[in-house]
């Protein structure tokens, strides 16, 4: 590739115990050209760019810059060489303003005008809307992006490493990012984007290094090739990307929300005078930026809130209707409302790290057993019939799911939900962190549960997803209903819209994508 | 082809490692510390062999020696199984002495008032009873403040220790002072005290029957279920309908009734009296215990033992050697520290320079290395993700 490189990974190799993260990973990245890497969860993209941003170091192999072989050792030392990670997380102080958090871990003197002066500097340059005196845990996640990118920026890295960036942004923030992106590019820094994304890949990056199970698959030129060949190479075979969905059949009234407001341990209103109706037969989609209010909504239902207003009415078939609000979890499962919710860290409701399989489904059961002792045969039974029919790949149903991978940590959650035979399925994220095929089993549980008249409520990231999989789409924007859409109809944009904007009209004086919309604009339209 | 500068080491966390070589870690990093005891006692002018023999006949060699061994470790089993299912829970209850002292002191109220008067068997029972209700209450309160307010239990717990040995100080020399001026309580009648049984009192078959009884406790039994998921995940425990405040509340209710039976067992089981300091420690020392036999019953009974050993072994070493007694303390600590710094080891390998880590992937293992509990529900050990 000759002189133009300017970092080059030779035979990379890095284990976490038995676990092989990267195995003899070589390629390199060309100056001022920005390379996707792509591969799926657990494939081994973060473990290899923490080791070029000084995270962790390489158990075997070398990294070189422009030919040079170089230790990283830490992040100081990946700065010393121009080096800079945006991590998935941010890493910003809530308290210090976007300036502060920019200019932490200065020597020196902290001279405000001088570090606002470059701050504005490098914003009008590549194009970011930046205020350096807002204080971080006033801003929305997009600008908590910027000041993460503008800070590594300010510390002069020429090669910027963004782990996962447009997981939280709506489609308009991410066409931002990348117009932001570009002007870097045009000014000859060197971009690392990791994703599994693919139509981002095609449109920002120049080209794609592909990971696999911890190993290279490959590096293409992104005008050579296209999606499917992306998803076969990060797959390893052909898959069918494809989600049945069927028309609902017969749909009744299930649970009808009405004028809901949801105060969170904090005592803050999290969700909005919200209503709505989810109907047997069909997939309700929730769809909103990350913290709008999902996760507040049903957790409500599932009675793990505390309600301030309205009115949850369940209604079974055959049975009268029943009011959720004021009953116990317990009532509530029982009722046969159940909640498949996949928190962020995934372990920390709904399943037990620490317990096998076995353990995990004596959560549902475990009130079951005689006098004082658990009936362990229960849930032993359960998580054998599991494991074969989901096909969950673990040594022992003892095993501690916190060690097996996602997918089959996913599975253990979704199926002992949909083994209590619910009338009604909630689930969050179902898929995050899930490869491209355990995501489209889980999918198909989904539908097959829709088919069996379950009313399922999916909250979902991936807008492309809710839009093949769901009937219709429920939009939430700062906890309030923003607006509900047909799946079928409804595109994109106009879901992006409503993410951002309650009603999805954009107010004349353009307030820029990302910044929180009060509900005097739906007043205005 | 390794240049300088390359780091001289760096830290690589292990996956599992099979039960024996986690074993073989822990017996080399006992030895370890035995070796460091031994410069010590090189370091003082004595021969560590006949030193460490001198701890060991003058623990185990002779029944006597045995019996006042056993006596010692009885209350430190005692608190180390009321302890589990606290820290099985993630309650940090570092309150164990107070409540050995709440305990101590109900059994002490009947003793003096009704020792002489009721029958034996009932004014044992009635002693034993009211040393675990005041025991647990006492030790209620600050879970109920947690459970209702989210009160720092760490902090709450060790607070409660000072005010209960302060009142035992002021009944001591106030309304339950024997002799006038002598600041200590009577000794209980005879009628008071708990029946030798192998020239041991009894206690110790009360605590081993209850060392049986709490492994069943928390692993197979619904309370024990309810307490590995809080330990987990406070949030999991809610998803499954749990009503965690009130599962932590009667948990640390049990846990500080166990503790007061220890002091019960203490005071009329050794001491024949109650002081201030009847705690002597114990309910920090069995803190240690816990963790080191990662909240399993019968590993806690060897490690109680060892302690024991290593605390009477001091007194003959003392008597016997000239060595003082606070050089054994410091063997002890050693051996605790080493004991827990190989917990590293087991979680994580150095790699230095030029070396390769080439632990390299060997497919599952169905056991958990790091879990002596068999069949549990959980280990509680703490372990995380990278």
């Amino acid at each position: 590739m000759g002189a133009s490189n300017s970092i080059e990974f030779k035979n990379i190799t890095k284990r976490f115990g038995r676990k092989v993260a990267n195995e003899n990973i070589s390629f390199s990245l060309n100056k001022g050209e920005i390379l996707s890497l792509l591969g799926e969860n657990g494939s081994g993209k973060t473990t290899l760019m923490n080791m070029l941003a000084g995270i962790y170091y390489p158990d075997e192999g070398e990294i070189l810059i422009n030919g040079e072989p170089v230790q990283i050792r830490s992040p100081k030392d990946a700065f010393r060489y121009n080096i800079g990670m945006v991590h998935q997380h941010f890493k910003l102080v809530d308290l210090f303003t976007a300036a502060e958090n920019i200019a932490l871990g200065e020597k020196g003197r902290l001279d405000r005008s001088r570090i606002a002066a470059k701050i504005r500097e490098i914003s009008s340059k590549y194009g970011f809307i930046i205020d350096p005196d807002k204080k971080v845990y006033e801003m929305s996640v997009s600008e908590k992006q910027t000041v993460e990118i503008v800070k590594v920026l300010y510390r002069g890295a020429d090669v910027l490493i963004l782990d996962e960036p447009t997981a939280v942004l709506t489609p308009q923030e991410i066409g931002h990012l990348f117009t932001v992106l570009r002007a870097m590019k045009a000014d000859g820094k060197s971009i690392i984007i990791i994703t599994h994304k693919l139509n981002e890949v095609m449109e920002i990056s120049d080209e794609v290094a592909v990971l696999n199970h911890g190993s290279f698959i490959g590096k293409v030129r992104t005008s050579d090739t296209d999606p499917q060949k992306l998803t076969e190479m990060m797959v390893g075979h052909k898959v069918a990307l494809e989600i049945r969905r069927p028309m609902p059949k017969d749909p009744k009234p299930r649970i009808v929300v009405n004028d809901l407001t949801v105060r969170n341990h904090e005592g803050v209103n999290k969700a909005h005078h919200i209503s709505f109706t989810a109907y047997s037969g069909e997939i309700l989609g929730i769809a909103g930026i990350a913290g709008s209010g999902q996760k507040e909504l049903l957790e409500a239902i599932a009675g793990l809130q505390v309600i301030t207003a309205g009115s949850i009415q369940y209604l079974p078939d055959g049975k009268k209707p029943m009011e959720l609000v004021g009953k116990t979890p317990m009532q509530i499962r029982q009722a046969g409302v159940s909640l498949a919710f996949v928190p962020e860290d995934r372990l920390g409701m709904g399943l037990v790290g620490s317990m096998g399989m076995s353990g995990n489904m004596l959560l549902r059961t475990w009130r079951r057993g005689k006098g004082i002792f658990v009936d362990e045969k229960i849930s032993r039974d359960l998580a054998e019939h599991i494991r074969e029919e989901l096909d969950v790949s673990t040594p022992d149903i003892m095993y501690p799911v916190r060690r097996l991978s996602g997918g089959n940590v996913q599975k253990v959650l979704v199926g002992r939900e949909i083994a209590s035979a619910p009338s009604v399925l909630m689930s969050a994220y179902a898929v995050r962190g899930l490869d491209i095929n355990t995501s489209y089993t889980i999918y198909n549980l989904m539908t097959e549960q829709k088919e069996k008249g379950v009313a399922v409520l999916y909250v979902g990231e991936d807008l492309d997803v809710l839009l093949e999989l769901c009937d219709r789409i429920l939009v939430l924007c700062d906890g309030h209903v923003s607006g509900i859409v047909d799946a079928r109809t409804s595109n994109k944009n106009e879901i992006g819209l409503l993410m951002t904007t309650i009603g999805g009209q954009q107010p004349s004086g353009s307030v820029p994508a990302g910044q929180k919309s009060g509900k005097e604009e739906q007043q205005d339209a | 082809m390794h240049n300088e500068k390359q780091p001289l080491f760096h830290l690589a966390r292990r996956d599992e490692m099979p039960k024996s070589k986690v074993w073989m870690i822990r017996a080399a990093s006992f030895l370890a510390a035995l070796l460091i005891g031994a410069a010590l006692f090189g370091v003082l002018g004595k021969n560590p062999f006949e030193a460490y023999g001198t701890i060991i006949t003058g623990s185990l060699a002779k029944p006597s020696a045995i019996r006042q061994t056993v006596k010692i470790a009885i209350p430190l089993l005692g608190t180390s199984l009321a302890l589990a299912p606290c820290f099985g829970m993630r309650y940090w209850n570092i309150g164990a002495e107070g409540q050995i002292t709440a305990g101590a002191l109900a059994a002490t109220y009947f003793a003096l008032h009704f020792g002489k008067t009721w029958p034996h068997p009932v004014i044992l029972i009635v002693m034993a009873l009211a040393a675990c209700l005041f025991g647990g209450l006492w030790a209620a309160i600050p879970a109920f403040f947690k459970a209702r307010y989210n009160t720092n239990e760490t902090l709450f717990t060790l607070m409660m220790n000072y005010i209960i040995i302060g009142v035992v100080k002021w009944l001591q020399g106030g309304p339950w002072e024997g002799k006038p001026g002598s600041q200590i309580i009577p000794m209980f009648p005879d009628n008071a005290m708990l029946p030798k049984v192998l020239g041991v009192h009894c206690g110790w078959i009360i605590i081993l029957l209850l060392t049986v009884f709490m492994y069943f406790y928390l692993t197979k039994m619904k309370h024990g279920y309810e307490i590995a998921v809080i330990g987990d995940s406070v949030n999991t425990a809610r998803y499954a309908g749990m009503n965690v405040g009130r599962i932590v509340i009667r948990t640390v209710f049990f846990s500080g009734a166990i503790c007061g039976l220890v002091g019960y067992l203490v005071t009329c089981g050794a001491n024949g009296t109650l002081y201030d300091s009847v705690a002597a420690g114990v309910g920090f020392t069995a803190i240690t215990v816990a963790w080191l036999a990662q909240l399993n019953p019968f590993a806690m009974i060897a490690i109680s033992m060892l302690l024991a050993v290593l605390s009477k072994g001091a007194g003959t070493l003392q008597t016997r050697m000239e060595v003082p007694a606070s050089v054994s303390d410091i063997l002890t600590g050693v051996i605790l520290f080493s004991m827990l710094a190989c917990e590293f080891f087991i979680n994580y390998k150095i790699i230095f320079r030029g070396q390769h880590n080439d632990d390299g992937p060997r497919g599952f293992a169905p056991e958990d290395g790091k879990k002596p509990v068999k069949d549990a529900f959980a280990s509680n050990g703490k372990e995380g993700g990278r």
